[in-house]
């Protein structure tokens, strides 16, 4: 493997993250079936993309500005299984929104994840924002925003990228093209090949990633990092990858892809692939898997049971946070 | 104009079933109706409401669009203008404010700023609403937003029969109308619907239940909710009548007065929030025009003034106007 | 401008190369009279396109009126007239008279439309036109009606999400329209460089898969081979082109603006000099096909136009204060 400084425990803890990932998906699909959790938005497939940029980045204090489809990045961004769950669940202690959010629309306050809305978009105009702010500041910062292809169809996705390039803002906009926006492939959704394309019209490098392969992208975020560190603006970084499963616990993905078109593309699971690239590395063994997976079971019951006693919001609480006090 | 039961053949469907019905009978006789948004072609929509048309009527009249709101109101106004009928959907109401520019400084001022000599005969259909634990994006009332507009009409549909009626009437409208769907409804809320078409017209509101001790006024998944909390006040001995608005915008002005000249007390229930709300214009009408029939202070039941509704069960159930919160206002004001 | 006629392979003659100048001519002096109301208190609001006439006209003149439709914006003076508008229905517009076929004098000056003339109505929020102008287009393509929707802003407004929402959307559906910016180099006062960080606006075009056209816009002909080629490729079902002439604004931004201070007088006469309607003439004159007389013909020509359309416009009616709630809603249908 390249010079990029991953070193084998970095690796390690990648795939960690990654397999962590997938595990606490699968629960909150069971819950879901259980009927325990309304809704569910899944990262599944997703995870190298995610987990690899999260890496990437001065976790914690670098901001993040995910999407609902973000749950791989931000359990690589420090969010505990059990600060998921009690988000799954609509728990008063849940960091994200104290019951108020639907599930997967992360916040994190003390980790530098910004609060998002399902309205897609509007955080790549955030991310624009908070890069500004630290641009002023001089705090060495940089602000990622995630999104889908389909969201770059928006027009805060083009007011935002202009502004960051404008003002060579210190943002990355990171997109994970699944080539879906629900049931919407995207040749209906552009015209063009890549997402990537659309950066010449702004002014700023554009990057296509294997979005399958967590190093290569920890490679590319890096470089964007670093350039947007040195005030020489904005980047937008194109994973290519694929969702596993339908949009969310909602959706039914027989009515517009094909079960071989799904089979082919799970030959492609970047958590397999990596596993498979560890163990040829030296760095990984079954023995280590099974210890792993072992690990997570633990942490993931340890993370439902602890939500599902958790206390819900108190209906008295309803008209807190309106506003601040004066 | 409006058949009457027994004197056309019926079938009894859901709110959403009345919905897609409509929207087919009107494409069988209108070609200049397309219908597009996100994901309403292969996949139905997100609801299913468009479920068979694209295989019906073809991949020209029922588009899937790529996920931009401006652009699909947008460029409804420019098919409109063209002479097409567009019928687009939001996704989810929630959505609809990325479009907020066309539809309000755009679609609503055509007309008015072309001196009549364009227009945007278009249908923009959304579904709305909670309770259904979708939190604050996919819950909100946005009526009062829109209703607040000249140039716009707003109409919301309390039962499959009116569903019917009022779609129908949209699409024929000349100008731009905003057709709110309550998502709890779509399922739960099941009616008898004539298979042969009718309109009812927009600005037309419906007693849907006589009373004479108080008047309940209302619309959309509330009717049903005020329906079924006068059933229990019957029980106490109090008459409550149920006035369904359907028009948010125009409002039924006359209706509004009868019934509060009837009965001296109102009750104005709505799940949008209580400020700046459709309650407001309907008590500053009845002040205006009615005041010295009142009995008593004219009552609002809405939705809390918080930015939206929020997820966890608890909370949401804190928000939500339910049948026995309106039961209560509605004794208080009866015992007023 | 050196280029003989020939080497622009167009099928212009010389009737048609004269009345484009015509046209530009004649905006030019409208404009100026404008101003002079303005001035005078008789106009409250100017908003000028004197330095983009070269690109309206020649855009106008490449397409066909009978089928095709504009949505201009604020700026298109010229270019709505060489479409149809009558010097007299722009000074009605512009002193807000109740003949005015834009708005019955509803909108601010320069916020053209003229259903008859195939001009569609206009807003003041920008960008707004250009996805009406893809809807407009997208359903002649589904009533496969044989025209072309043109649609022009300015490069700043480029920067609003609808224009880009418009023009992915005109490329999934390969709508027949032609985006056509006239940068002019400023927002108001924001200069170029502080709008986008791009030198030409139609390097966008590649973001959606569509061309991307960069022509001179002080070269009418120049723009009328572009639009027209584009014109061809929307007909022939081959989607929109994005065209972006580099033009110039001799004026402030509006009557309210003052813009000497972003812009040095240096700077402006610099750009003076690259004046479409001095270009155009001294090519005509080259090719012989213009001369002095020709010249002091147009000129009176053009004054008593202006003289008329001002006269006109100042002895027409205002709107009667009763009409004010008049076309909120059609009549009901029900
Ligand atoms: C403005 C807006 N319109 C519609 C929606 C409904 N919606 C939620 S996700 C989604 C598809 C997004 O697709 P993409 O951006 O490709 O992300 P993916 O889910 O594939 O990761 C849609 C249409 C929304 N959330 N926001
Ligand atoms: C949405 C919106 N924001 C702001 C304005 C105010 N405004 C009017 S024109 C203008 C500058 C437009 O510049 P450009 O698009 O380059 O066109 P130009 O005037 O230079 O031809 C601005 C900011 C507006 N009309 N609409
Ligand atoms: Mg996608
Ligand atoms: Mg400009």
């Amino acid at each position: 493997m390249s010079d990029n400084g991953l070193t084998p425990e970095i690796m390690l803890d990648m795939y960690y993250h990654m397999v962590l990932a997938r595990a606490v998906d699968d629960r909150m699909w069971i819950l879901n079936r259980q009927g325990r959790a309304p809704v569910v938005y899944t990262s599944n497939g997703h995870e190298a993309a995610q987990v690899g940029s999260a890496f990437a980045l001065n976790r914690g204090e670098d901001w993040i500005c995910p999407y609902y489809r973000d749950l791989a990045l931000v359990l690589a961004y420090g969010m505990t299984p059990r600060e998921i769950m009690l988000h799954l669940l609509g728990r008063a202690e849940d960091p994200n929104s104290g019951g108020r959010q639907m599930p997967a629309h992360w916040g994190h306050a003390k980790l530098h994840i910004l609060t998002g809305g399902s309205v897609v978009a509007t955080q790549d105009v955030h991310a624009a924002g908070l890069a500004l702010a630290s641009k002023v500041l001089k705090d060495g910062r940089v602000s990622v925003a995630y999104f889908g292809e389909g969201s770059t169809s928006q027009g805060e996705f083009h007011e935002a990228l202009n502004f960051a390039a404008v003002h060579k803002l210190p943002v990355i906009f990171f997109n994970e093209n699944n080539g879906y926006a629900i049931s919407v492939p995207s040749r209906k959704q552009m015209a063009v090949q890549d997402v990537a394309a659309r950066a010449a019209g702004y002014g700023m490098p554009g990057v296509i990633v294997d979005g399958n392969d967590p190093v290569k992208v920890y490679e590319v975020v890096k470089e964007a990092a670093d350039r947007a560190r040195r005030g020489e603006g904005p980047t937008l970084i194109e994973a290519k990858t694929y969702r596993f499963v339908p949009h969310s616990s909602d959706d039914d993905d027989r009515a517009y892809r094909s079960r071989e078109e799904v089979a082919e593309a799970k030959k492609r699971d970047p958590i397999a692939m990596f596993e498979a690239r560890l163990k040829e590395a030296g760095i990984l063994t079954d023995e280590k898997v099974k210890e792993i997976q072992k690990e997570i079971k633990d942490i993931v019951n340890d993370a439902t049971d602890y939500a599902e006693k958790a206390a819900l919001p108190d209906p008295a609480t309803l008209g807190d946070h309106v506003y601040g006090s004066l | 104009m409006i058949p009457k039961a027994g004197q056309t053949t019926m079938a009894v469907l859901s709110y959403l079933e009345a919905i897609r019905e409509t929207l087919r009978q009107e494409m069988q006789r209108d070609s200049r109706i397309i219908i597009y948004g996100e994901d309403v072609g292969v996949r139905g929509g997100v609801f299913r409401v468009t479920e068979g048309l694209q295989k019906e009527f073809g991949e020209d009249r029922v588009i899937d669009s790529p996920l931009a709101e401006a652009a699909i109101v947008g460029t409804a106004i420019g098919a409109a203008v063209n002479g097409l009928r567009p019928v687009p959907e939001i996704q989810f109401a929630d959505f609809i404010f990325p479009a907020i520019n066309q539809i309000v400084q755009e679609a609503a001022r055509i007309r008015y700023r072309s001196n009549g000599t364009f227009h945007v005969p278009l249908v923009i259909r959304a579904p709305f609403g909670g309770g259904v634990h979708g939190a604050l994006y996919h819950s909100q009332s946005v009526e009062a937003f829109f209703a607040h507009v000249p140039g716009l009409k707003v109409v919301i549909p309390a039962t499959p029969y009116d569903a019917k009626g009022l779609l129908a009437s949209a699409i024929q409208d000349e100008d731009p109308v905003l057709y709110f769907e309550h998502k709890a409804a779509y399922r739960s809320l099941k009616g008898e619907v004539p298979d042969e078409r009718y309109l009812i017209p927009i600005g037309q509101a419906d007693v849907k239940r006589q009373g004479k001790d108080i008047s309940i006024i209302t619309y959309g998944l509330m009717v049903s909710y005020a329906l079924k909390a006068a059933e229990e006040l019957e029980k106490e001995g109090i008459s409550a009548e149920v006035l369904d608005l359907r028009s948010m915008r125009p409002l039924d002005v006359e209706a509004i007065l009868e019934t509060a000249k009837k009965t001296g007390k109102v009750l104005i229930v709505h799940e949008d929030n209580l400020t700046g709300g459709i309650g407001g214009e309907v008590s500053a009408l009845i002040s205006e025009h009615a005041l010295f029939y009142l009995d008593a202070p004219i009552m609002r039941l809405a939705g809390p003034d918080v930015p939206a509704m929020p997820y966890s069960a608890p909370l949401e159930h804190a928000f939500m106007v339910t049948p026995e919160k309106i039961r209560d206002k509605a004794r208080e004001l009866a015992k007023f | 401008m050196a280029k003989s006629k020939a080497l622009y392979g167009l099928d212009l003659d010389a009737d048609r190369l004269r009345t484009m100048y015509y046209y530009m001519v004649l905006s030019r002096e409208l404009d100026k009279r404008i101003w002079i109301l303005n001035r005078q208190g008789k106009s409250a609001f100017v908003i000028s396109g004197q330095g983009q006439e070269g690109v309206q006209v020649a855009s106008a003149l490449a397409l066909n009126p009978a089928t095709d439709w504009l949505a201009p914006y604020y700026r298109d003076m010229a270019m709505v007239m060489a479409f149809g508008m009558t010097p007299r229905e722009v000074m009605l517009g512009q002193l807000g008279r109740a003949l005015d076929p834009s708005s019955g004098g509803r909108q601010m000056p320069s916020h053209f439309g003229h259903h008859e003339k195939h001009i569609l109505t206009g807003s003041s929020p920008v960008a707004t036109q250009v996805v009406h102008a893809v809807g407009l287009a997208w359903s002649m393509k589904l009533k496969h009606e044989a025209g072309v929707v043109l649609t022009s802003l300015g490069e700043g407004s480029t920067n609003q999400g609808e224009f880009h929402e418009a023009l992915n959307f005109a490329a999934v559906h390969r709508v027949p329209v032609i985006v056509l910016v006239e940068n002019n180099g400023y927002a108001i006062s924001v200069p170029q460089h502080r709008e986008m960080a791009i030198q030409d606006v139609a390097i966008r075009a590649q973001g959606y898969g569509i061309p991307g056209v960069v022509v001179r816009g002080s070269d009418p002909l120049e723009v009328y081979q572009v639009i027209y080629e584009a014109r061809r490729r929307a007909i022939a079902g081959d989607g929109p082109t994005l065209v972006e002439a580099k033009t110039h604004r001799y004026t402030a931004h509006s009557s309210d603006d003052d813009d000497r201070s972003y812009r040095s007088r240096e700077q402006l006469e610099e750009e003076k000099r690259d004046d479409a309607v001095v270009r155009f003439r001294e090519w005509l004159e080259q090719e012989k096909l213009w001369d002095r007389e020709a010249e002091d013909t147009l000129k009176k020509r053009v004054k008593q136009e202006v003289d008329d359309a001002t006269d006109y416009a100042e002895a027409a009616e205002l709107p009667d204060a009763g009409t004010v709630y008049d076309h909120v809603y059609g009549s009901s249908p029900a």
